[in-house]
Protein backbone atom coordinates (compact mmCIF):
# COMPACT_ATOMS: atom_id res chain seq x y z
CA UNK A 1 0.00 0.00 0.00
CA UNK A 2 0.93 3.38 -0.88
CA UNK A 3 -0.14 6.50 0.34
CA UNK A 4 -1.26 8.23 -2.94
CA UNK A 5 -3.11 5.32 -3.14
CA UNK A 6 -4.62 6.16 0.28
CA UNK A 7 -5.35 9.63 -0.95
CA UNK A 8 -7.05 8.03 -4.13
CA UNK A 9 -9.63 6.00 -2.28
CA UNK A 10 -10.38 9.28 0.08
CA UNK A 11 -11.15 11.17 -2.76
CA UNK A 12 -13.27 8.50 -4.07
CA UNK A 13 -15.43 8.52 -1.22
CA UNK A 14 -15.21 12.31 0.22
CA UNK A 15 -17.30 14.22 -3.21
CA UNK A 16 -16.54 17.37 -1.83
CA UNK A 17 -13.00 16.92 -2.34
CA UNK A 18 -11.37 17.91 -5.84
CA UNK A 19 -9.33 14.78 -7.42
CA UNK A 20 -5.59 15.91 -6.75
CA UNK A 21 -6.51 18.68 -3.88
CA UNK A 22 -5.45 16.49 -1.21
CA UNK A 23 -1.51 15.99 -0.35
CA UNK A 24 0.73 13.77 2.24
CA UNK A 25 0.68 17.03 4.41
CA UNK A 26 -2.69 18.16 4.25
CA UNK A 27 -4.04 18.90 7.64
CA UNK A 28 -6.89 17.33 6.79
CA UNK A 29 -9.37 18.29 10.32
CA UNK A 30 -8.77 22.03 9.63
CA UNK A 31 -9.68 22.03 5.68
CA UNK A 32 -12.69 24.03 4.62
CA UNK A 33 -16.17 22.24 4.90
CA UNK A 34 -14.02 19.22 7.25
CA UNK A 35 -16.76 17.18 9.25
CA UNK A 36 -17.31 14.44 11.65
CA UNK A 37 -19.09 12.37 8.96
CA UNK A 38 -16.17 12.90 7.06
CA UNK A 39 -14.01 11.54 9.65
CA UNK A 40 -16.54 8.73 9.78
CA UNK A 41 -16.32 8.14 5.75
CA UNK A 42 -12.85 7.30 6.14
CA UNK A 43 -13.31 5.41 9.10
CA UNK A 44 -15.52 3.10 7.43
CA UNK A 45 -13.25 3.38 4.03
CA UNK A 46 -10.56 2.37 6.58
CA UNK A 47 -11.87 -0.83 7.91
CA UNK A 48 -13.40 -2.44 5.23
CA UNK A 49 -10.13 -1.63 2.50
CA UNK A 50 -7.41 -2.25 5.23
CA UNK A 51 -9.16 -4.57 8.02
CA UNK A 52 -7.87 -1.18 10.67
CA UNK A 53 -9.41 -0.28 12.82
CA UNK A 54 -9.11 3.73 13.57
CA UNK A 55 -10.55 5.19 17.08
CA UNK A 56 -11.37 8.34 18.62
CA UNK A 57 -8.66 8.49 19.77
CA UNK A 58 -6.41 7.95 16.28
CA UNK A 59 -7.91 10.61 15.25
CA UNK A 60 -7.13 13.16 17.73
CA UNK A 61 -3.84 12.39 17.92
CA UNK A 62 -3.45 12.62 13.82
CA UNK A 63 -2.62 16.13 12.26
CA UNK A 64 -2.25 15.45 8.64
CA UNK A 65 -2.73 12.36 5.96
CA UNK A 66 0.87 11.16 6.72
CA UNK A 67 0.05 10.02 10.39
CA UNK A 68 -3.31 8.94 9.50
CA UNK A 69 -1.58 6.76 6.81
CA UNK A 70 1.28 5.57 9.24
CA UNK A 71 -0.86 4.54 11.97
CA UNK A 72 -2.69 2.16 9.10
CA UNK A 73 -0.02 1.07 7.94
CA UNK A 74 1.66 -0.13 11.62
CA UNK A 75 -1.24 -1.96 12.07
CA UNK A 76 -2.34 -3.68 8.77
CA UNK B 1 -22.91 -18.79 24.66
CA UNK B 2 -26.34 -17.39 24.24
CA UNK B 3 -27.46 -19.00 21.34
CA UNK B 4 -31.02 -20.46 21.66
CA UNK B 5 -33.12 -22.50 19.44
CA UNK B 6 -37.17 -22.39 19.20
CA UNK B 7 -40.17 -24.47 18.56
CA UNK B 8 -43.57 -23.81 18.00
CA UNK B 9 -43.87 -20.37 17.99
CA UNK B 10 -44.82 -18.27 14.84
CA UNK B 11 -44.73 -14.44 14.18
CA UNK B 12 -48.77 -13.64 13.16
CA UNK B 13 -48.21 -10.35 12.54
CA UNK B 14 -46.65 -7.28 12.82
CA UNK B 15 -47.71 -3.50 13.32
CA UNK B 16 -46.40 0.09 13.20
CA UNK B 17 -46.87 3.11 14.52
CA UNK B 18 -45.31 6.59 14.05
CA UNK B 19 -46.11 10.51 15.34
CA UNK B 20 -48.00 12.46 11.91
CA UNK B 21 -45.25 15.38 12.51
CA UNK B 22 -42.59 15.05 10.07
CA UNK B 23 -39.12 17.11 10.55
CA UNK B 24 -36.66 16.81 7.95
CA UNK B 25 -33.11 17.32 8.57
CA UNK B 26 -33.06 19.80 5.65
CA UNK B 27 -34.45 22.35 7.95
CA UNK B 28 -32.38 21.35 10.79
CA UNK B 29 -30.98 24.68 10.90
CA UNK B 30 -28.46 24.27 14.02
CA UNK B 31 -25.64 23.42 11.27
CA UNK B 32 -25.00 25.07 7.57
CA UNK B 33 -27.39 24.06 4.94
CA UNK B 34 -23.66 21.78 3.48
CA UNK B 35 -23.26 20.05 6.18
CA UNK B 36 -27.28 18.91 6.35
CA UNK B 37 -26.97 17.96 3.10
CA UNK B 38 -23.74 15.36 3.64
CA UNK B 39 -25.58 14.26 7.16
CA UNK B 40 -28.31 13.33 4.57
CA UNK B 41 -26.26 11.37 2.38
CA UNK B 42 -23.84 9.40 4.63
CA UNK B 43 -26.30 8.32 7.62
CA UNK B 44 -29.25 8.12 5.10
CA UNK B 45 -31.75 10.10 6.84
CA UNK B 46 -33.78 12.50 5.72
CA UNK B 47 -36.98 12.56 7.64
CA UNK B 48 -37.89 12.18 11.24
CA UNK B 49 -41.26 11.66 13.11
CA UNK B 50 -41.25 13.40 16.27
CA UNK B 51 -43.89 12.66 18.61
CA UNK B 52 -45.88 15.80 20.40
CA UNK B 53 -45.52 15.82 24.14
CA UNK B 54 -48.70 14.46 25.13
CA UNK B 55 -47.74 11.22 23.01
CA UNK B 56 -45.83 8.45 24.83
CA UNK B 57 -44.02 5.42 23.03
CA UNK B 58 -46.70 3.56 25.27
CA UNK B 59 -49.60 5.22 23.06
CA UNK B 60 -47.56 4.51 19.81
CA UNK B 61 -47.71 0.78 20.78
CA UNK B 62 -51.30 0.77 22.05
CA UNK B 63 -52.65 1.87 18.23
CA UNK B 64 -50.15 -0.61 16.70
CA UNK B 65 -51.69 -3.77 19.22
CA UNK B 66 -55.11 -2.45 18.23
CA UNK B 67 -54.80 -2.52 14.77
CA UNK B 68 -53.10 -5.96 14.68
CA UNK B 69 -55.38 -7.67 16.99
CA UNK B 70 -58.60 -6.38 15.47
CA UNK B 71 -56.91 -6.77 11.80
CA UNK B 72 -55.78 -11.14 12.86
CA UNK B 73 -59.59 -10.97 14.20
CA UNK B 74 -58.41 -12.14 17.83
CA UNK B 75 -60.21 -12.19 20.56
CA UNK B 76 -58.15 -9.95 23.75
CA UNK B 77 -59.04 -12.45 26.10
CA UNK B 78 -56.93 -15.02 24.63
CA UNK B 79 -53.81 -12.80 24.89
CA UNK B 80 -51.88 -14.34 27.90
CA UNK B 81 -48.37 -12.83 27.95
CA UNK B 82 -47.60 -8.93 27.12
CA UNK B 83 -43.94 -7.86 26.65
CA UNK B 84 -43.56 -4.24 26.43
CA UNK B 85 -39.72 -3.45 25.27
CA UNK B 86 -38.31 0.42 25.71
CA UNK B 87 -35.87 2.55 27.25
CA UNK B 88 -39.10 5.17 27.47
CA UNK B 89 -41.85 4.09 29.62
CA UNK B 90 -44.68 6.10 30.97
CA UNK B 91 -43.21 6.36 34.31
CA UNK B 92 -40.05 5.38 36.94
CA UNK B 93 -42.62 2.45 38.20
CA UNK B 94 -45.17 0.78 37.82
CA UNK B 95 -43.85 -1.01 34.57
CA UNK B 96 -45.80 0.42 31.26
CA UNK B 97 -46.59 -3.29 30.54
CA UNK B 98 -49.15 -3.84 33.15
CA UNK B 99 -50.90 -0.51 32.09
CA UNK B 100 -51.07 -1.57 28.97
CA UNK B 101 -52.71 -4.60 29.80
CA UNK B 102 -55.59 -2.91 31.53
CA UNK B 103 -55.86 -0.47 28.54
CA UNK B 104 -55.29 -2.89 25.83
CA UNK B 105 -58.51 -5.08 27.65
CA UNK B 106 -56.20 -8.00 28.22
CA UNK B 107 -57.50 -10.19 30.96
CA UNK B 108 -56.32 -10.37 34.48
CA UNK B 109 -54.51 -13.80 33.92
CA UNK B 110 -52.29 -12.03 31.39
CA UNK B 111 -48.07 -12.01 32.70
CA UNK B 112 -46.87 -8.65 31.38
CA UNK B 113 -43.78 -7.31 31.92
CA UNK B 114 -41.16 -4.71 30.66
CA UNK B 115 -37.55 -5.07 29.35
CA UNK B 116 -35.24 -2.22 29.37
CA UNK B 117 -33.53 -2.52 26.17
CA UNK B 118 -32.80 0.17 23.21
CA UNK B 119 -31.52 -0.99 19.57
CA UNK B 120 -30.99 -4.40 20.33
CA UNK B 121 -34.34 -4.55 21.96
CA UNK B 122 -36.73 -6.10 19.05
CA UNK B 123 -34.51 -9.36 18.94
CA UNK B 124 -34.00 -9.62 22.42
CA UNK B 125 -37.47 -9.08 23.06
CA UNK B 126 -38.30 -12.04 20.42
CA UNK B 127 -36.23 -14.27 21.96
CA UNK B 128 -37.65 -14.11 25.44
CA UNK B 129 -41.31 -13.98 24.32
CA UNK B 130 -40.61 -16.84 21.94
CA UNK B 131 -38.94 -19.23 24.87
CA UNK B 132 -41.94 -18.66 27.24
CA UNK B 133 -44.41 -19.59 24.82
CA UNK B 134 -42.38 -22.63 23.17
CA UNK B 135 -43.38 -24.58 25.98
CA UNK B 136 -47.80 -24.57 25.02
CA UNK B 137 -48.16 -22.08 28.30
CA UNK B 138 -49.14 -19.53 26.15
CA UNK B 139 -50.71 -19.61 23.42
CA UNK B 140 -51.02 -16.01 21.93
CA UNK B 141 -48.69 -13.50 23.51
CA UNK B 142 -48.14 -9.28 22.26
CA UNK B 143 -44.47 -7.96 21.98
CA UNK B 144 -44.78 -4.25 22.66
CA UNK B 145 -41.33 -2.53 21.06
CA UNK B 146 -40.52 0.95 20.69
CA UNK B 147 -39.05 4.27 21.61
CA UNK B 148 -39.78 8.14 22.04
CA UNK B 149 -36.20 8.90 21.55
CA UNK B 150 -37.00 12.56 21.07
CA UNK B 151 -38.16 13.09 24.69
CA UNK B 152 -34.01 12.88 25.98
CA UNK B 153 -32.64 14.75 22.88
CA UNK B 154 -31.30 18.10 22.81
CA UNK B 155 -31.47 20.06 19.73
CA UNK B 156 -28.55 21.76 19.71
CA UNK B 157 -26.61 18.19 19.49
CA UNK B 158 -25.70 17.60 16.03
CA UNK B 159 -24.61 14.33 16.95
CA UNK B 160 -28.14 12.84 18.22
CA UNK B 161 -30.75 15.18 17.37
CA UNK B 162 -31.02 15.22 13.55
CA UNK B 163 -30.35 10.88 14.07
CA UNK B 164 -32.93 9.92 15.59
CA UNK B 165 -36.98 9.10 15.07
CA UNK B 166 -40.37 8.16 17.40
CA UNK B 167 -41.93 4.99 16.63
CA UNK B 168 -43.99 1.94 18.82
CA UNK B 169 -44.44 -1.66 17.33
CA UNK B 170 -46.51 -4.46 18.27
CA UNK B 171 -45.88 -8.65 17.35
CA UNK B 172 -48.48 -10.84 17.67
CA UNK B 173 -47.13 -14.32 18.11
CA UNK B 174 -48.92 -17.75 18.38
CA UNK B 175 -47.96 -21.45 19.83
CA UNK B 176 -48.27 -23.48 16.49
CA UNK B 177 -46.81 -26.86 16.55
CA UNK B 178 -45.87 -26.50 12.78
CA UNK B 179 -43.83 -23.18 12.75
CA UNK B 180 -40.46 -23.49 11.81
CA UNK B 181 -37.89 -22.95 14.59
CA UNK B 182 -36.20 -19.70 15.31
CA UNK B 183 -32.58 -19.33 16.22
CA UNK B 184 -30.85 -16.86 18.05
CA UNK B 185 -27.18 -15.12 19.17
CA UNK B 186 -27.65 -12.69 21.89
CA UNK B 187 -24.56 -10.58 23.57
CA UNK B 188 -23.77 -7.92 25.63
CA UNK B 189 -20.63 -5.60 26.31
CA UNK B 190 -21.24 -3.51 29.27
CA UNK B 191 -17.68 -1.55 29.15
CA UNK B 192 -19.19 0.30 26.26
CA UNK B 193 -21.95 1.35 28.67
CA UNK B 194 -20.87 4.90 27.66
CA UNK B 195 -20.91 5.30 24.32
CA UNK B 196 -24.67 5.57 24.21
CA UNK B 197 -26.11 7.59 27.67
CA UNK B 198 -28.18 9.32 29.39
CA UNK B 199 -26.56 10.51 32.58
CA UNK B 200 -28.60 11.80 34.90
CA UNK B 201 -32.27 10.90 35.92
CA UNK B 202 -31.38 7.54 37.45
CA UNK B 203 -30.47 6.19 40.97
CA UNK B 204 -26.81 6.39 40.32
CA UNK B 205 -27.11 10.64 39.11
CA UNK B 206 -30.49 11.32 40.38
CA UNK B 207 -31.93 14.43 38.91
CA UNK B 208 -30.10 17.89 40.60
CA UNK B 209 -29.26 21.67 40.48
CA UNK B 210 -26.55 20.86 37.54
CA UNK B 211 -28.77 18.49 35.48
CA UNK B 212 -30.41 20.81 33.31
CA UNK B 213 -27.12 22.89 32.74
CA UNK B 214 -26.72 23.34 28.71
CA UNK B 215 -22.95 22.92 28.72
CA UNK B 216 -20.92 23.03 25.29
CA UNK B 217 -19.30 19.91 24.37
CA UNK B 218 -17.90 20.66 21.33
CA UNK B 219 -18.68 22.93 18.53
CA UNK B 220 -22.41 21.58 17.36
CA UNK B 221 -22.87 19.71 20.55
CA UNK B 222 -24.58 21.65 23.46
CA UNK B 223 -26.21 19.49 25.97
CA UNK B 224 -27.36 18.60 29.39
CA UNK B 225 -27.18 15.82 31.75
CA UNK B 226 -30.32 14.82 30.96
CA UNK B 227 -30.08 14.59 27.03
CA UNK B 228 -28.83 11.77 25.47
CA UNK B 229 -24.83 11.06 24.27
CA UNK B 230 -24.12 9.44 21.10
CA UNK B 231 -19.79 8.51 20.86
CA UNK B 232 -20.48 7.96 17.03
CA UNK B 233 -17.60 6.67 16.67
CA UNK B 234 -17.10 4.33 19.47
CA UNK B 235 -20.21 3.03 18.48
CA UNK B 236 -19.70 3.03 14.72
CA UNK B 237 -16.31 1.11 15.63
CA UNK B 238 -18.12 -1.40 17.96
CA UNK B 239 -21.03 -1.87 14.92
CA UNK B 240 -17.90 -3.02 12.73
CA UNK B 241 -16.31 -5.00 15.18
CA UNK B 242 -19.15 -6.98 15.98
CA UNK B 243 -22.27 -7.86 13.75
CA UNK B 244 -20.68 -9.60 11.03
CA UNK B 245 -18.82 -12.11 13.74
CA UNK B 246 -22.45 -12.22 15.74
CA UNK B 247 -23.91 -13.29 12.04
CA UNK B 248 -21.55 -15.67 10.89
CA UNK B 249 -22.15 -17.40 15.04
CA UNK B 250 -25.64 -17.46 14.06
CA UNK B 251 -25.14 -19.17 10.38
CA UNK B 252 -23.14 -21.68 12.04
CA UNK B 253 -25.31 -22.52 15.15
CA UNK B 254 -28.48 -22.48 12.99
CA UNK B 255 -26.35 -24.34 9.93
CA UNK B 256 -27.48 -22.09 7.54
CA UNK B 257 -25.20 -20.19 4.71
CA UNK B 258 -26.15 -16.34 3.84
CA UNK B 259 -27.82 -17.93 0.68
CA UNK B 260 -30.76 -19.34 2.61
CA UNK B 261 -31.93 -15.88 3.64
CA UNK B 262 -34.38 -13.74 1.58
CA UNK B 263 -33.54 -10.30 3.59
CA UNK B 264 -31.93 -9.22 6.17
CA UNK B 265 -33.21 -6.65 8.10
CA UNK B 266 -30.84 -4.82 10.38
CA UNK B 267 -30.79 -2.05 13.04
CA UNK B 268 -31.66 1.24 11.03
CA UNK B 269 -28.26 3.03 12.70
CA UNK B 270 -27.39 4.49 10.23
CA UNK B 271 -26.65 3.93 6.17
CA UNK B 272 -22.73 4.19 6.72
CA UNK B 273 -22.85 1.77 9.39
CA UNK B 274 -25.53 -0.80 7.44
CA UNK B 275 -23.73 -0.31 4.05
CA UNK B 276 -20.09 -1.44 5.67
CA UNK B 277 -21.92 -4.55 7.14
CA UNK B 278 -23.25 -5.18 4.16
CA UNK B 279 -20.18 -5.05 1.68
CA UNK B 280 -18.70 -6.82 4.48
CA UNK B 281 -20.81 -9.59 4.16
CA UNK B 282 -21.17 -9.31 0.71
CA UNK B 283 -24.54 -8.83 0.27
CA UNK B 284 -26.84 -7.72 -2.58
CA UNK B 285 -28.38 -4.41 -2.28
CA UNK B 286 -31.89 -5.51 -2.65
CA UNK B 287 -31.93 -7.83 0.16
CA UNK B 288 -31.60 -4.99 2.29
CA UNK B 289 -34.74 -2.98 2.71
CA UNK B 290 -33.67 0.49 4.43
CA UNK B 291 -36.52 2.55 6.73
CA UNK B 292 -34.16 5.20 7.74
CA UNK B 293 -34.62 7.94 4.96
CA UNK B 294 -38.11 8.37 6.04
CA UNK B 295 -38.02 7.78 9.74
CA UNK B 296 -34.04 7.81 10.64
CA UNK B 297 -33.03 5.55 13.65
CA UNK B 298 -35.98 4.73 15.35
CA UNK B 299 -34.43 2.70 18.36
CA UNK B 300 -35.71 -0.82 19.06
CA UNK B 301 -38.97 -0.02 16.49
CA UNK B 302 -36.61 -0.04 13.72
CA UNK B 303 -36.54 -3.98 12.65
CA UNK B 304 -40.87 -4.25 12.85
CA UNK B 305 -41.30 -0.52 11.76
CA UNK B 306 -38.96 -1.48 8.63
CA UNK B 307 -40.64 -4.53 8.02
CA UNK B 308 -44.13 -3.06 7.83
CA UNK B 309 -43.16 0.34 5.89
CA UNK B 310 -40.46 -1.55 3.33
CA UNK B 311 -42.00 -5.11 3.04
CA UNK B 312 -45.77 -5.13 4.09
CA UNK B 313 -47.23 -6.36 1.32
CA UNK B 314 -44.49 -8.73 0.45
CA UNK B 315 -45.13 -10.56 3.66
CA UNK B 316 -48.73 -10.83 3.84
CA UNK B 317 -48.98 -13.27 0.80
CA UNK B 318 -45.31 -14.94 1.43
CA UNK B 319 -43.05 -17.02 3.15
CA UNK B 320 -39.36 -15.18 3.89
CA UNK B 321 -36.83 -16.55 5.72
CA UNK B 322 -35.00 -13.42 7.36
CA UNK B 323 -32.13 -12.88 9.18
CA UNK B 324 -32.53 -10.06 11.76
CA UNK B 325 -29.31 -8.48 13.22
CA UNK B 326 -29.41 -5.31 15.76
CA UNK B 327 -26.64 -3.59 17.82
CA UNK B 328 -25.88 -0.79 19.95
CA UNK B 329 -26.97 0.60 23.26
CA UNK B 330 -25.41 -1.34 26.46
CA UNK B 331 -23.70 -2.52 24.38
CA UNK B 332 -26.20 -5.13 23.59
CA UNK B 333 -26.79 -7.10 20.13
CA UNK B 334 -28.34 -10.38 18.40
CA UNK B 335 -29.65 -11.71 15.20
CA UNK B 336 -32.15 -13.82 14.80
CA UNK B 337 -33.57 -16.12 11.49
CA UNK B 338 -36.91 -16.73 11.85
CA UNK B 339 -39.52 -17.35 9.63
CA UNK B 340 -42.36 -15.42 8.43
CA UNK B 341 -45.09 -16.67 6.16
CA UNK B 342 -48.53 -14.79 5.35
CA UNK B 343 -48.40 -12.31 8.61
CA UNK B 344 -51.19 -10.20 9.20
CA UNK B 345 -49.27 -5.92 8.63
CA UNK B 346 -51.80 -3.28 9.10
CA UNK B 347 -50.98 -0.22 7.23
CA UNK B 348 -48.67 2.20 8.95
CA UNK B 349 -50.81 3.92 11.31
CA UNK B 350 -49.63 7.74 12.29
CA UNK B 351 -51.22 9.19 15.44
Amino acid sequence: MSISEFIKKIEGEIEELTPGTLKPDTKYRTMEGWSSMHALIIVALVDTDYNVTITGEDLRSCQTITDLFNIIKSRV
Amino acid sequence: MAFLSLNNVSVKGISACVPKNVESNLDYDWISLQERELLIKTTGIKYRRIASSDVCTSDMCYESAIALLNEAKIDRKDIEILIFVSQSPDYFLPATSIILQDRLQLPKTTMAFDIQLGCSGYVYGLSIISNLMSTGKFKKGLLLVGDKSSFSQSKKDKSTYPIFGDAGTATLLEYNEDADKMDFNLQSDGSGYKSIMITDGGTRNPYNSESEKMVEIEPGIIKSAKNLVLDGLEVFNFSLREVVPNINGLLNYSNTTLDDYDYFVFHQANKLITETIRKKLKLAPEKIPYSLYDYGNTSSASIPLTIVTQMGELVKNNSFTILLSAFGVGLSWASARIKISNIVCPKLIEI
